[in-house]
């Protein structure tokens, strides 16, 4: 795999991790202003579907940031990569299940709350 | 390691994953087991904070009474102004500044400096108890005001349940992680990182892997936090 942000070949990084420290400044930098972005969503009273649009992609974002570059993943080997990234993505059809449940036991709460 | 480094680079891309995967001995090449494990143990905490949030948002979906305003309830009077979220905000960026000096601290490590990397980790750590200094801040206001796991006075019952599971997980997460880098940061300032000779943390002298994989653990709960940071405060 060659390196793509420096552009030398992965061998490189035998004796460890070494990247550049303006990479990680960067990255630093970035994040600082990402959560700055997603703290503005709020002050600014965003509302809806551009809230939560908003606060996702930020959010997306500073966890891409984090793995790739703070957590190295960027500069594994796919083996890695898969073994470690993929498995979450279960989660999102245990998500679908649970929306499609607790918008039953609502409508369900409904009809009993609302008593005879 | 020369065994390894001579296999390592044979097939790249989605046929070098799947000759890594079938091949002999080990799947994760390059990669020390310690490095591995860390990963698999953070990848089932991973499935840990995913149940927890989805908990949560199968409550907030299926309550029938409104759900508390974070924006409200995490509000903070700042010389008679009502500033929303401000303690989460400085507690987030208290955590990614503390991400930051980890990585660095990595960085040092590989560099064999040790007094810097020694440093890095003790600043790291203090920003971590910082951190859970301002959680148990946040929880005595909101216990103070009344919140319990079973009720609290802003609307939803289960949102005390919610809060109070989710961030103490997260808040315990960070607390050993403050404790395990004093470890770390203490043997390495004392330079039995340097001397030869394996024990639980290296496996001769001047290797500094174990920096870097404390390092993956400390970022996983910032990581969590972003998560938290979105779903629960933000939402």
């Amino acid at each position: 795999m060659t390196d793509t942000m420096t552009g030398k070949p992965a061998t490189a990084h035998i004796e460890g991790q070494q990247h550049p420290l303006k990479l990680y400044f960067l990255v630093w930098g970035l994040l600082f202003v990402l959560s700055a972005f997603s703290y503005m969503v709020d002050y600014a009273e965003l509302q809806g579907m551009l809230r939560w649009s908003l606060i996702l992609i930020f959010m997306l974002m500073k966890a891409g940031l984090i793995v790739a570059v703070f957590m190295h993943m960027a500069w594994e080997r796919l083996a890695l990569i898969y073994a470690i990234l993929l498995p979450p993505a279960a989660v999102l059809a245990f998500l679908a299940i649970m929306t499609v449940e607790s918008d039953y036991t609502f409508a369900t709460r409904a009809v009993v709350f609302s008593g005879p | 390691m020369a065994e390894h480094t001579l296999h390592a680079d044979r097939a790249q891309g989605l046929d070098g994953f799947v000759k890594d995967w079938s091949s002999d001995q080990r799947a994760f090449k390059r990669v020390s087991w310690g490095k591995a494990m860390m990963w698999i143990f953070l990848l089932s905490d991973t499935f840990v904070f995913s149940i927890f949030l989805l908990g949560y948002m199968s409550a907030r979906m299926s309550t029938q009474s409104e759900w508390p305003n974070a924006s409200e309830v995490f509000a903070l009077h700042v010389g008679g102004v009502e500033l929303p979220l401000l303690l989460i905000a400085i507690m987030t960026f208290v955590l990614i500044s503390s991400s930051g000096t980890m990585a660095m601290a990595v960085r040092c490590g590989y560099a064999r400096a040790r007094k810097a990397t020694a440093g890095l980790m003790y600043l790291t750590a203090f920003l971590g108890a910082t951190f859970v200094g301002m959680q148990a801040f946040e929880w005595t206001k909101l216990i103070q005001e009344g919140v319990r796991p079973w009720e609290n006075p802003f609307g939803a019952e289960q949102f005390g349940a919610s809060f109070f599971m989710i961030t103490g997980f997260h808040g315990t997460h960070v607390s050993f992680g403050v404790l395990f880098l004093i470890i770390i940061a203490t043997k390495i300032w004392r330079g039995s990182f340097d001397r030869p000779g394996r024990t639980w943390l290296k496996s001769g002298a001047g290797d500094y892997e174990a920096v870097e994989i404390m390092g993956l653990y400390w970022h996983f709960v910032d990581l969590v936090w972003v998560f938290i940071f979105a779903f629960f405060y933000l939402w």
